[in-house]
């Protein structure tokens, strides 16, 4: 007689969350190579089997663009590894990029069950596998999909989009998903937006995002760069020129300065441009590419965001001897992921929490010292974190060659200066309906940074999936 | 890619370009600018646009060799390809009928002021036009300058041609001759607007000379840009005391509220790393000291 085994009674394995792995921090901080290394086959598949495919799973609603997360893990465990890839996709056009820079840890992963009582599903890093791992094998150039092909299928409205950042991209692949012709025209030379220009080659390799974009274009987005809305086109020759509705995915592409003294000096950098030369122009290849890039020795970042941490991983790569990060708050409060953090810490730069610059001295036009003030935490502010306050008589000054300024990025106008009748909010973002992205101009949406302020790729993802739908209904019925 | 459809020399290290490009022609105004990236390794840089033909889609850019890029640009020929370029950028100038204008061009800055210099003639300024060079043979696009202006000087560093000093110094002279003494005289001779573009110093020193006389002086700037479309702060100038991005407030100020000493300073970040890129390109090139 075989004993009956009662399945309930045999306790899993307890199996522990699955490490991603990582160059080593001594040797990553001298290289623009990718920090993370991906998970195996193996890894992928121990940490799939964490997770307890539960009958009501909260992680789907935690993802701002409700991946069916159960049920692509469910593939992962089956080895089923190309579906899997497909049902991400049937929610999000980009998962090698959100697999990287989501914060998972506020979205999915918070609300995952087995994080209750253990460390949650890798979500994130299993999302990352199964796009890398379609990229590896994926034949090199995929075509742009004739516009002929398409208007033999359905040859539906034609939409314009502005901007391709991840809101633009986004919002593109969904609708041209639903058969309309959709155009997005990109200010800079490279499609991608702060994906290109403001994430690291170190956090998100390029080539991923290349090959990313090459699959929303292979759904047949067509994608202008060097086009400046706003210049070379406005608002209203897009609509003479046919275009059925506009969604304007602009972001934040303004800097923000301090407004202290010493701030134009030579070697003062906005996050914006310190960045965009490194990323984009690929300033830390210098002199084989073009564009130059001031090398300090002593950098200090201005700032506690991701963009922060970036600026400063990227001047330790530069090859400064010393990296300052100057937060006014502490490390609580910082708006940087916390892996962000972790490995820019991991990576030797030093932290100067609770103090804040009040000036910049210069010496012959450049940047000699930075001349800053403790801060103490006070009573909680519109944020709801505790307000930073001045240490009278605590200033010290520490010598720096090249401040970058990473305090945070606003809606450029260029864009918005050209139509004067769109309704702005009092920062100059564009005022937007929440789900819709409704504006109060009939055919024009808008979503991600430019509405919202500076956020997350994820949340510009959302955004421009959800005005997606609402573009597509106001074009079917006409109802603005 | 942005097709060269005609490139011209117009004197030594001095080139313009025609390029195809229809719809910056549409748009082009007199004053604005494009950016360019020659290729793939290649940094952006911003060139006036000295002309545009709005029913055959062509623009002209006028370069100078000076460094790298702009080298490297003057290596191409007709049927090349510019990779990137991307306009019309910055506010078009003012042009309006002020009365009596002056326009000082500098250099290679006399190819910004002709599109500038015409567009006032057309809607009825009286122009008066100084130009110079430091030599004779360095002097650009005066035919075109004399056919566009009422009355015409011509100046060079070296008097190998017309009046033998800056384009400032006879400015001076001019002003001091016709807008002093004789109240009479005066009235007839009011100068009500002056623009300047040429090297940063040359603007500078017209802004010395024009302050005190009163008369409004716009100059269009220079600075570095990356992105010219106003979300890195590159080009950031002060003026009137207050930070403005030349690529989106500008490119043309009021030359009295201008930090020129800003200007220049910033102007010389990249210095040594311009030194380090052309002596790697001659070296490669083997071109001549």
């Amino acid at each position: 007689m075989t004993k009956r085994i009662d399945k309930r009674n045999i306790k899993k394995e307890k199996i522990p969350r699955v490490a991603m792995p990582e160059q080593d921090p001594e040797k990553r901080n001298k290289n623009f190579n990718e920090v993370t290394l991906g998970y195996t086959e193996e890894d992928a598949l121990r940490e799939a089997s964490r997770c307890l495919q539960c009958k009501n799973p909260e992680c789907i609603e935690g993802c701002p663009v409700e991946i069916d997360i159960k049920g692509f893990i469910k593939l992962i465990q089956e080895k089923k590894f190309n579906e899997a890839l497909e049902k991400i996709r049937e929610r999000n056009s980009l998962p090698a990029i959100c697999g990287r820079v989501c914060p998972q840890e506020d979205q999915c992963e918070k609300v995952c069950i087995l994080g209750i009582k253990d460390d949650p599903v890798a979500i994130g890093r299993l999302e990352r596998y199964v796009a890398d791992r379609e990229l590896k094998r994926k034949a090199e150039g995929v075509k742009e999909c004739a516009w002929s092909e398409i208007t033999k299928q359905c040859a539906r409205e034609k939409i314009a989009i502005i901007g391709s950042g991840p809101g633009g991209l986004t919002c593109g692949s969904e609708l041209a998903k639903l058969g309309y012709r959709v155009t997005i025209f990109e200010a800079l030379h490279k499609s991608g937006g702060v994906l290109v220009y403001g994430i690291p080659e170190f956090r998100l390799p390029k080539e991923i995002v290349r090959r990313e974009i090459d699959y929303v274009r292979s759904l047949g987005v067509k994608i202008e760069v060097n086009m400046v809305i706003g210049k070379i086109l406005t608002l209203d020759d897009l609509f003479s020129e046919g275009f059925k509705a506009v969604f304007i995915a602009t972001g934040a592409g303004l800097p923000y300065f301090m407004g202290i003294p010493g701030e134009n000096l030579n070697g003062v950098y906005s996050a914006n441009e310190y960045l965009t030369r490194s990323n984009l122009m690929k300033a830390y290849k210098f002199p084989r590419c073009d564009t130059p890039i001031i090398r300090g020795d002593k950098v200090a970042v201005v700032g506690g965001g991701n963009v922060a941490m970036d600026s400063a991983r990227v001047a330790k790569r530069l090859g400064a001897k010393h990296v300052y990060l100057i937060y006014r708050r502490s490390e609580e409060e910082m708006p940087a992921r916390n892996e962000e953090i972790e490995h820019a810490r991991e990576e030797g730069i030093e932290f100067k929490l609770l103090a804040s610059p009040v000036e910049i001295i210069g010496k012959d036009g450049w940047v000699h010292k930075v001349r800053c003030i403790k801060m103490k935490l006070g009573e909680p502010d519109d944020s709801g974190r505790r307000r930073p306050l001045p240490v009278e008589g605590s200033e010290f000054d520490i010598e720096i060659d090249v401040v970058v300024m990473a305090i945070g990025q606003g809606p450029n106008p260029l864009l918005t200066s050209t139509v004067p009748h769109l309704n702005l909010t009092r920062w100059r973002n564009i005022k937007a309906e929440a789900v819709t992205g409704k504006t109060n101009i009939k055919g024009v949406f808008a979503g991600g940074d430019i509405v919202t302020g500076a956020a997350t790729v994820i949340l510009a993802m959302g955004a421009g999936k959800s005005a997606a739908a609402a573009i597509d209904e106001y074009i079917r019925t006409g109802i603005w | 890619m942005y097709k060269i459809v005609k490139k011209e020399k117009l004197v030594e290290d001095i080139d313009r370009f025609y390029l195809k490009a229809p719809l910056i022609a549409r748009k082009a105004k007199a004053g604005q600018f494009v950016v360019i990236r020659i290729n793939e390794d290649g940094e952006r840089i911003p060139l006036t646009i000295a002309g545009y033909n709005r029913s055959n889609g062509i623009i002209s850019i006028v370069s100078m060799r000076v460094g790298k890029t702009t080298s490297l640009l003057s290596s191409l020929r007709e049927g090349d390809n510019i990779l990137d370029v991307v306009g019309p950028l910055g506010n078009a100038s003012e042009i309006e009928n002020f009365g009596r204008v002056i326009c000082v061009g500098g250099g290679v800055g006399v190819a910004p002021i002709f599109p500038i210099a015409r567009e006032l003639k057309k809607i009825g300024n009286y122009v008066i036009s100084i130009i110079g060079a430091r030599s004779k043979d360095l002097l650009i696009l005066k035919e075109e300058m004399e056919d566009t202006s009422d009355e015409l000087y011509i100046c060079s560093d070296d008097g190998s041609i017309g009046y033998h000093g800056f384009v400032s110094d006879f400015l001076k002279e001019y002003l001091e001759k016709n807008l002093t003494g004789n109240a009479d005289k005066k009235k007839d001779k009011r100068i009500t607007r002056i623009i300047a573009i040429g090297p940063a110093l040359m603007m500078a020193s017209v802004a010395e000379v024009t302050k005190p006389f009163n008369i409004k002086t716009i100059v269009s700037l220079n600075s570095i840009m990356v992105d010219g479309t106003g979300m890195c702060g590159a080009c950031r100038v002060e003026v009137g005391g207050k930070t403005k991005f030349v690529c989106v407030n500008g490119p043309e100020f009021d030359a009295h509220q201008i930090n020129f000493e800003l200007l220049l300073s910033r102007q010389k970040t990249y210095c040594d790393h311009e030194k380090e890129c052309m002596d790697l390109y001659k070296h490669k090139c083997r071109l001549p000291e």
